[in-house]
């Protein structure tokens, strides 16, 4: 209970952009929100464009080795299919495929939306934080990103972290 | 506790983390102070999660139980 009123505070530096890694971020911010805690999210680097308007989030599967691959639906629902890392990864179209089947998937099992989620976090006062530095470096700008976001250097995101309960880099 | 009066029924069936409190939360805000929300969910999680958000919010959760294959809980606006 650090703050002035008594809420309980999650900071958090959301610093990747693919669809799977964009889930934890807003999940951790609408559970703390609907516990009335008081929340920031710092979207940096890779993570920036998850303040984009229009959310085009996708999966890669280089760099996640334990990734399974599983189809959403049909015969091969409970077959797994490991197939190793680089092979997926150069496969032309692997990667469209692999966002597909995500979102079926997560659809199907009652998986909210990277949208749905950031939508609720808006309702529920969560600041969004677009980092400016990030900005400036990939040649965004101020209306690419959603009204609700704001956006500000290390400094705005340290000056709420500094009272924060739970700070977490994602 | 079928003589507990029910203010409203949320049905979270088939929704994941963290719709349950999510939802919850959102519901209880329409109630007034001593009403009972009821809540259905499908989700495991959903149970200790309830119970976290509960301790969290101060509202009081008068049940956490399964009923078959569903999970149900009564919760009382508390503030």
């Amino acid at each position: 209970m650090s703050d002035q009123n008594g809420r309980r505070r999650l900071a958090i530096i959301a610093s990747k952009g693919t669809l799977d890694w964009a889930y934890p971020p807003f999940i951790l911010a609408t559970a703390a929100g609907a516990m009335n805690w008081e929340v920031a999210i710092f979207f940096t680097f890779y993570g920036l464009p998850l303040l984009k308007k229009r959310l085009d989030a996708s999966v890669s599967p280089l760099g996640n080795p334990a990734m399974p691959m599983k189809m959403p639906f049909g015969p091969l629902e409970k077959i797994e299919l490991p197939v190793p890392n680089l092979i997926m990864s150069n496969v032309p179209g692997f990667q469209q495929m692999a966002t597909a089947l995500m979102k079926k998937t997560f659809k199907k099992k009652g998986v909210a939306t990277i949208e749905e989620l950031r939508h609720m976090a808006v309702e529920m006062d969560v600041r969004l934080i677009g980092c400016q530095m990030t900005m400036d470096v990939f040649g965004f700008k101020r209306e690419d990103f959603i009204d609700e976001a704001e956006i500000g250097g290390a400094a705005t995101f340290l000056e709420f972290a500094a009272d924060a309960n739970v700070s977490l880099f994602i | 506790m079928a003589d507990i009066p029910i203010a409203e029924t949320l049905d979270c069936s088939g929704l994941l983390c963290p719709m349950p409190v999510v939802k919850t939360n959102k519901a209880i805000k329409n109630l007034e102070v001593g009403q009972i929300l009821e809540m259905i969910a499908t989700d495991p999680g959903s149970i200790p999660d309830m119970k976290a958000w509960a301790k969290q919010t101060g509202h009081e959760l008068l049940e956490a139980k399964e009923e078959g294959g569903k999970y149900r809980f009564l919760i009382k606006k508390t503030h």
